[in-house]
């Protein structure tokens, strides 16, 4: 069952040092809060997972606590490049690291197959492109019934998920709602799943029983963090801060900035600063 | 017809007239988003617009920043979880028209969004693909829309991120992949198709007042044009307001003042 905790608590009691962990959200219910709490508890050697990797690990890249990156879109969603992240590829700067890179399908399918406890996840992929000639995690497997040659590759299982969502109840159920994106997969193909909740109510007895509910015995820890997404958002509670996305563009572009920036908005915040960054974006629910 | 507008303008507007009522179209962020929201807006209001994060017949009243604003859930007949997307609707063969943006592309529409530069040491390192490399393979057919530049238009790709016609001809076939690709190039200047048999891109069609050195300047390879090129019809005044109201309202929203910082 989930324990509800601090969020200081659940990153400190899930992520290690060296560990493989993915920060998931497709552009929606981005774990922002999270992935600064671990920033504040300074991991190293992160082997960070995500589809979109966007402001949070062009943050920890550019703090160089990542070793390796496994990703499919390495940009600032609807702004442009990740320059932190260019800055470690181009020039080594602050640390050389190593990069996994996949497509979208490659990346949606092989979490699928972690959380369907498979140990590749084969699709009709890559066909004529040069990514597998330089990602050798890319094979192909042939149909045993049709002889249709189909790309492989490896399942994600990552050590920790952790997710954002919009509510969890009592017993530890957790609400996505929305862009659901990649974060039930995420969760069942971690060892261990940490999920940050807008809040928690009593019951779940109004909400639709297809519901995207991710069951409390999947999650290791749960941690309330109102507005734990910004800039990203939560449906149906606050809505995405466009202009922190075209900011950060500014910020990262510049490393004295970026580590002035990280320092005022990261180390010297909380994760109860959240709910103030989106109390001007909150939607009428 | 005689209200200016920007070569931008026509090459959203062109693009637009290429798609129609009973296209399932497969939206990439940047131009292509505005064209097909243009078409949405004038004469195919019943097209099916959607974007990858699982956002299904989406009708957003401003453009989105990202594939990923919420206005595309909240405005969509459906809205599926990322690897349902992937799997059942573009790997399902349930996509007409994937329509694409390009950092740099090559006369046989091979699209690169990855690197400039060689991949290990990069001069610039882009976003990378993303979902263009499947979109690029199963979609009925692919339109690609970009502004053109000696940059963008080039001899060689650095990188194959989302395959076209290869080296031409039977190419994609010859990889076993069944759908057409790109059979429609809309840039600032003209509107290109491949050759039938070589898959060359081809200029077919000219915007208002564009010369064929115009054309040849800003593309890196030698242009080839149709026996006939035809000039593209400018833009009515209902495109071009709709096109701006369009973006007027898009920039208001995003302006927005930043939380954080």
């Amino acid at each position: 069952m989930a324990k509800f905790v601090t969020l200081k608590e659940a990153v400190a009691n899930n992520l290690q040092d060296g560990d493989t962990v993915a920060f998931e959200g497709f552009t929606h219910l981005i774990p922002h809060a999270a992935a600064h709490e671990a920033i504040r508890q300074g991991f190293k050697e992160l082997t960070l997972i995500r589809m979109t990797p966007d402001g949070i690990y062009d943050q920890m890249i550019g703090l160089g606590m990542a070793k390796k990156v496994i990703f499919s879109y390495a940009g600032n969603p609807g702004v442009g490049l990740l320059r932190r992240f260019r800055d470690a590829v181009e020039n080594h700067y602050p640390r050389r690291i190593e990069v996994e890179e996949h497509s979208h399908a490659a990346m949606a399918n092989a979490y699928e197959a972690g959380a369907a406890g498979l140990p590749c996840a084969i699709f009709r992929g890559y066909r004529g492109v040069e990514l597998p000639r330089v990602n050798p995690n890319i094979k192909t497997v042939k149909c045993p019934f049709t002889g249709e040659e189909l790309a492989a590759v490896p399942a994600i299982r990552p050590d920790v998920t952790f997710i954002h969502a919009q509510k969890a109840n009592r017993k530890g159920d957790v609400l996505v709602e929305g862009i659901v994106g990649i974060q039930k997969e995420a969760v069942l193909a971690a060892k261990r799943a940490v999920v940050t909740v807008e809040e928690i109510v009593e019951d779940f007895s109004d909400i639709s029983v297809n519901a995207c509910i991710i069951p409390s015995w999947t999650i290791a820890n749960i941690a309330v963090v109102p507005g734990g997404a910004h800039p990203s958002y939560a449906q149906g509670y606050y809505a995405r801060d466009n202009a922190s996305y075209l900011e950060w563009d500014k910020v990262s572009a510049d490393r004295d900035l970026f580590r002035e920036w990280m320092q005022k908005n990261v180390f010297e915040a909380t994760p109860e600063d959240f709910a103030k960054r989106v109390a001007h974006l909150r939607t009428a629910r | 017809m005689s209200q200016d507008f920007t070569p931008n303008e026509m090459m959203t507007i062109a693009a637009a007239r290429a798609l129609s009522n009973d296209d399932v179209c497969f939206v990439g962020i940047g131009a292509p988003s505005a064209a097909c929201n243009i078409a949405r807006l004038t004469h195919a209001p019943d097209i099916t617009l959607i974007y990858e994060s699982g956002t299904i017949g989406t009708a957003p009243t401003v453009l989105p920043l990202s594939i990923g604003d919420g206005e595309l859930c909240e405005t969509s007949v459906t809205t599926v979880s990322v690897p349902e997307m992937f799997r059942y609707w573009l790997q399902g063969g349930r996509i007409t028209i994937g329509f694409l943006g390009a950092a740099q592309i090559d006369r046989f529409g091979n699209i690169n969004t990855t690197v400039i530069g060689d991949y290990e040491k990069p001069k610039t390192r882009l976003p990378g693909g993303g979902g263009a490399p499947e979109i690029a393979s199963s979609c009925g057919q692919i339109y690609i829309t970009m502004a053109q530049s000696t940059r963008g238009m080039v001899e060689k790709i650095d990188f194959c991120t989302s395959f076209g016609h290869g080296e031409g001809g039977d190419h994609r076939e010859r990889l076993g992949i069944t759908t057409k690709g790109p059979t429609l190039l809309i840039t600032d200047l003209a509107i290109w198709k491949p050759d039938p048999v070589t898959k060359e891109f081809t200029v077919v069609s000219m915007h208002p007042g564009v010369t064929r050195e115009k054309v040849q300047e800003t593309c890196g390879w030698r242009v080839k044009f149709a026996d006939v090129v035809e000039e593209t019809p400018a833009p009515t005044e209902l495109e071009l307001k709709t096109l701006r109201d369009l973006k007027a309202r898009t920039d208001a929203a995003h302006k927005g003042q930043s939380a954080s910082g």
